[in-house]
């Protein structure tokens, strides 16, 4: 009986998932969409629960208390963190996979055929990488490791020779599945292999990497669907796999750089920039900023990572919020790449409660600059960055940038003159009609609203 | 090439294609919670693992399969929980309307 309901809850859990994500498309219908997810994996779960195969609940009951231990305080923790929390749970799923493709291998080899053992070699390989490569982005995020990419010489050669030699353990299983010494061996490789891989990595090459893991988690959960020959895994992990692959694909367009590119050019260590000479900015105190958007009619908010690492989004609500008040139109600029995963700073911002219909993307919204009055620029930086349309000498050319230059007036929240991640001077910094603000973000804004919010002597 | 092979082949590459178009559409808005949804999605492989974990067929796979469940079962929390939670956040302004 169980045997014959099982494959159905198994079918109604995959149109669950697929109808999941087709709601996810748009703000109203994607709450539903995650109950409806949510429903068919408990349907999976406890029709695979009532299998006959299962001898015992003991250790499944221990895991799933655990599991559920760990995974609520991972679901609470704060939206700056979700970069970090994401990597983290690429780290689980891969290591679901490889453990699982680990005990499968001791449990069935030698009897194994040839193809299940391709896959089961393929499930190892990725998940054990991804499990490794996750962990140090994860390092990296939370700042635990260098952000900064480290590179030595003939990095590439060696991490490419190491992938070959991991490759060909997994195909030498494959013909020879009895050689039960080398699996350990090629586990290992695959999880030395996942570290170096990310050691030349930088945090704003992040969005591109995280994506990518996404899609290798996706990928080894579907190469162990074809090991237990369960179609629902191969459904379930083929979507996660081109999701992350979509998401890489956009994130690799909107820096105008390649996979190889990102995975082994090491972005921003190779320019030094001696540009040492001092050329004069404008700097403006922020009363006199405060001024300056009292008197605007439309400002158009650039967020960045800065904003996140100052944690100033509650603060930029703020300003929003007097702002609008007063009449102002303002809208939010989002660019693709802006923080640490693909669409990190719509979520900092609707956490601080700021209308989702106000943040545009970055092909909407570059017509309007030349009709704004202010372009704040909070804790962005090569997004906006000029040289990226005309300099071709400029590690980002061609990348895609927020027209935040046409603007009457830029203002630009900033620390200090250091250059950004990449290293690279940033001119609109230079221009007449931009104002320097110097300051921790989350201080400024917080300065720009009181001046704003009246008993600046401007009534 | 078995027939279990053959379809599973025909399962992996309709899926993939179908995930892509519908992905597609997903507005970069809502890019994060897309990942973690997936993220929380492809914890499927929690039923691999409670198989080889309730087996219980040698001493090694249960340990394997025990420590999978767990992580998938981590995923699986986490993720549809913090998915549900970054979209109770989007809201829209009470003014405009679209």
């Amino acid at each position: 009986m169980i045997d014959r309901v099982v494959p159905l809850l198994y079918l109604t859990a995959a149109v669950s998932f697929i109808l999941a994500l087709k709601w996810l498309s748009a703000v109203p219908t994607a709450r539903r969409g995650v109950i409806v997810g949510a429903a068919g994996m408990a349907l999976a779960v406890i029709g695979t629960l009532l299998k006959p195969e299962i001898a015992s609940y003991r250790w499944i009951a221990v895991a799933l208390v655990a599991g559920t231990a760990i995974g609520i305080p991972m679901a609470l923790m704060p939206m700056t963190a979700v970069p970090q929390r994401t990597a983290l749970s690429h780290a689980f799923g891969a290591l679901a996979a490889a453990l699982v493709g680990t005990a499968e291998y001791y449990l069935r080899a030698p009897a194994i055929d040839r193809f299940t053992m391709g896959a089961l070699s393929l499930e190892v390989l990725l998940g054990f990488l991804t499990f490794t490569a996750s962990l140090m982005a994860f390092g990296k995020l939370q700042e635990i490791l260098p952000t900064r990419p480290v590179t030595y010489r003939h990095q590439n050669i060696f991490n490419l020779s190491l992938f070959v030699l991991a490759a060909s353990a997994g195909v030498y299983l494959v013909i020879r599945p009895e050689a039960a010494w080398l699996f350990p061996v090629f586990g290992v490789l695959a999880l030395v292999f996942g570290v170096l891989l990310i050691i030349p990595i930088g945090g704003a090459d992040m969005p591109t990497v995280i994506s990518l893991l996404n899609s290798y988690a996706g990928l080894s959960a579907a190469a162990m669907g074809f090991v237990l020959n369960n179609k629902l895994l191969i459904i379930a992990g083929s979507l996660d796999g081109s999701s992350g692959l979509i998401l890489s694909v956009i994130m690799c367009r909107s820096m105008n750089r390649s996979f190889g590119n990102v995975l082994f050019g090491a972005f921003g260590q190779v320019q030094a920039t001696p540009a040492a000479e001092t050329r004069a900015v404008r700097s403006a105190t922020p009363e006199e900023a405060a001024g300056i958007l009292q008197v605007a009619g439309k400002v158009i908010v650039v967020p960045g990572y800065g904003m996140a690492v100052a944690q100033a989004q509650h603060k930029v609500r703020e300003l929003y919020d007097v702002l609008t008040k007063a009449g102002v139109s303002v809208t939010f600029a989002i660019h693709p790449v802006a923080g640490r995963m693909p669409g990190h700073m719509n979520v900092l911002l609707a956490e601080a409660d700021i209308p989702y219909d106000r943040l545009a993307e970055m092909e909407d919204v570059n017509s309007d600059f030349p009709q704004a009055d202010v372009a704040l620029i909070i804790g962005a930086n090569d997004v906006t960055n000029p040289a990226a349309r005309h300099d071709r000498n400029s590690p980002i050319y061609g990348m895609p940038i927020l027209d935040a230059d046409k603007a009457r007036t830029v203002m630009v929240i900033k620390r200090s003159m250091s250059p950004g991640f990449a290293g690279i001077d940033n001119e609109l910094y230079y221009m007449d009609r931009t104002l320097m603000v110097f300051g921790d973000a989350k201080t400024v804004v917080g300065h720009l609203v009181r001046e704003l919010a009246g008993g600046s002597g401007h009534a | 090439m078995s027939q279990d092979l053959e379809l599973g082949l025909y399962v992996f590459v309709l899926a993939t294609f179908l995930g892509i178009e519908v992905i597609r559409r997903v507005s970069p808005l809502l890019h994060t919670p897309l990942m973690s949804l997936t993220n929380a999605i492809s914890a499927i492989a929690i039923v691999g693992s409670i198989l080889v974990a309730g087996e219980q067929k040698t001493p090694l796979s249960t340990v394997l399969g025990t420590l999978a469940v767990a992580c998938s079962m981590i995923n699986i929390v986490g993720g549809y929980l913090i998915t549900y939670r970054m979209l109770r956040m989007f809201r829209k302004s009470g003014k405009d309307k679209r």
